[in-house]
């Protein structure tokens, strides 16, 4: 050994620590996590915080206004619904359906996505026009049509939605993976990799698919929010889950008749949306802000 | 095969690329052999087929650039035929790369550890602590001290100089044959550059593999090179042993380099520094004749013709028309350059 050669190491906090104070400092993003875990916690803790069943309809109390309501009571806090169904414990039970399938048909679709991206980005050539020319395809099918026109074939079931979405919102996960593939491609490692022997198969997994981590996060809370926009406008329009399964966008559907008499059967289940998919969207933002190099705003 | 077969046979190495405006030829026809021990220097400019080359016998050139060679041999194996799994098994393990740029060469979000061991387990049934044990001994060897910490380290915690001996570490991993370093100091600065020459030059005299050693840089070339091979637009214009070449370089092209550097001789002192004027022809298309004519002061009608290659000393050749008609009139090349 002819040379001797040290540095002195900066001491200071590690990666996770401080990748952990940029999450903590980000105020978006916390309000984001905050009603998300709020969602998550009514969703799996339904059954016992639900004060009524879901389903069970008592005809005698139909309409029964909110507790803030002149004829409001502490039974039904936020009322009931045309069928006398105590509308607290639906909508509880509706932030399962609208988790579930956001969070599967993110899932399902970023499945694909990614894999045809990877692919498309690191073959380039033939795979790549393949790719391209599927993702062109797929942004020519308008997604609520097609997805009405399959749930009307087969039925609406929680099933069926999320198989539907999963193959219908896969082109954005394609689009950014391909793109991000591109880049990692190119750098020396992959090359380095490639030197020493590693199979395609192991540096898309090993040495490229890591480096897009932080990507697929973002791109993945947006879809689960998509996801979830899609399955109340289905449901919406009935051929989403099907009643009387408890969806926020079924629950949208039933009240739209009484709008004018009892705006808040409207009301309540579209805010529940609208604040699950801000809140998600929140999360997206922030992650972004938080993993980019000169993140932190 | 017998003893006597080099290590690594190239004969007749093309490499051409089809681009829009026709087919490129990045590396025409370039020879040479190799043995265990020895280091090959490739010097040229930028864009004279070095890398091409190096990346060629390694097989990592992508499908679309046609490699051909009359015999592309290692180790008794013609590398062009065989498939591409026994291309891999040979990667990184009886041949190894290291690369121009330490800091983008190591995977930003695997551990130093991590990306040493992979080679090794890659290649050798070894478990995870022999493979670590060999990674501590490497790590040390190429002079990082604490090498335990520098395990589970990432790249970003080490500067270029230490990515480097990673680098240098990472090739070693299998005990190579042949080590291809591609421009392995270009990137550092000068201080580093002197450290890691010289122990790339210490590793490879005492494991006794074969080295192609590609920089543009005469100087470091001068210092690792055993032979030297003087590359320009895709062809090799001079060749031969280092202390031929440098002592006493033929090719019109080679001394314009020289006269080049400030202390090669060939500039009085106090003069200006040459230049060779013009610019790298394109390499598209077909070509005849010598590839340096436009920028030579002695390019003459032969130089149009197919070029001979002119033997000036044992082992020692110039593919040159005018050092042609020297030596065959029996005398040392006296060649003019005009320095601007």
């Amino acid at each position: 050994m002819t040379t001797a050669y040290t540095i002195q190491d900066v001491a200071g906090p590690s990666p996770r620590t401080l990748m952990w104070r940029r999450i903590t400092g980000h105020v978006g993003l916390m309000i984001g996590l905050a009603g998300l875990a709020v969602v998550v916690a009514v969703a799996l803790l339904a059954p016992w915080l639900a004060p009524h069943d879901p389903y069970t309809q008592d005809l005698s109390r139909r309409l029964v206004p909110p507790v803030w309501a002149e004829a409001g009571s502490w039974q039904n806090i936020l009322g009931t619904d045309a069928l006398g169904r105590d509308y607290l414990s639906r909508l509880l039970y509706g932030a399962r359906v609208s988790l579930l399938i956001g969070f599967f048909a993110a899932l399902g679709s970023g499945l694909i996505g990614t894999t045809l991206g990877l692919l498309a980005g690191y073959f380039g050539g033939r795979v790549d026009s393949v790719v391209t020319f599927l993702v062109s395809a797929r942004l020519a099918l308008p997604v609520v049509l097609v997805a009405l026109a399959v749930v009307s074939l087969f039925g609406g079931s929680l099933t069926v939605v999320i198989v539907v979405l999963s193959l219908l919102l896969w082109d954005r996960f394609a689009v950014v993976v391909r793109s991000a593939t591109k880049q990692v491609r190119a750098n020396d490692y992959i090359k380095a990799a490639r030197a020493v022997g590693c199979s395609t198969s192991r540096i898309l997994l090993r040495e490229v698919l890591p480096n897009l981590v932080s990507t697929l996060a973002v791109v993945g809370s947006l879809e689960v929010a998509h996801a979830i926009l899609l399955e109340s406008a289905l449901s919406f329009l009935g051929l989403g889950v099907q009643p009387p399964t408890p969806s926020w966008g079924l629950m949208v559907a039933e009240g739209k008749g009484m709008i004018f008499f009892d705006a808040r059967l409207v009301a309540i289940p579209g805010a529940a949306i609208a604040l699950l998919v801000l809140c998600i969207n929140l999360i997206g933002d922030g992650f972004q802000d938080v993993v980019a190099p000169q993140g932190g705003s | 095969m017998g003893s006597t077969e080099p290590l690594l046979t190239v004969r007749d190495l093309s490499v051409s690329i089809t681009v829009p405006a026709g087919i490129l030829a990045a590396v025409r026809s370039v020879s040479f052999t190799l043995d265990r021990g020895e280091t090959l220097g490739i010097v040229g400019e930028s864009g004279c087929g070095k890398s091409m080359m190096s990346m060629a016998i390694m097989g990592l050139l992508p499908p679309h650039v046609a490699v051909r060679a009359e015999t592309l041999r290692f180790e008794g194996m013609d590398l062009l035929g065989l498939p591409e799994r026994r291309m891999a098994d040979l990667r990184g393990d009886r041949m190894a790369m290291i690369f121009q740029e330490p800091m983008t060469a190591l995977n930003p979000l695997l551990t130093i550890g991590e990306q040493l061991t992979e080679t090794y387990r890659r290649h050798r049934t070894a478990g995870r602590r022999e493979a670590r044990e060999k990674a501590l001994h490497l790590l040390d060897r190429v002079g990082i001290a604490s090498p335990e910490r520098r395990l589970g380290q990432y790249p970003h915690q080490l500067s270029g100089g230490l990515r480097q001996r990673v680098m240098i570490a990472m090739a070693l991993m299998c005990d190579p044959d042949l080590i291809i370093a591609d421009e392995p100091t270009t990137a550092l600065d000068v201080t580093i550059q002197a450290q890691i020459l010289a122990l790339l030059a210490e590793l490879q005299r005492e494991s006794g593999a074969a080295m192609i050693f590609v920089s543009h840089d005469l100087g470091v070339i001068s210092r690792v090179a055993d032979k030297v091979s003087v590359m320009y637009a895709g062809s090799e214009v001079e060749g031969g042993s280092t202390a031929q070449v440098f002592g006493a370089p033929a090719h019109p092209y080679t001394q314009g380099l020289f006269r080049c550097l400030p202390n090669s001789g060939l500039v009085a002192r106090g003069a200006p520094l040459g230049s060779i004027p013009g610019v790298v022809p394109s390499l598209i298309g077909q070509v005849s004749g010598c590839m340096f004519r436009p920028r030579c002061a002695l390019a003459r009608d032969a130089c149009l013709e197919a070029i001979p290659t002119a033997v000036v000393g044992d082992g020692h050749r110039a593919r040159c028309v005018a050092v042609a008609a020297a030596s065959a009139t029996a005398t040392a090349p006296q060649l003019e350059v005009s320095a601007p």
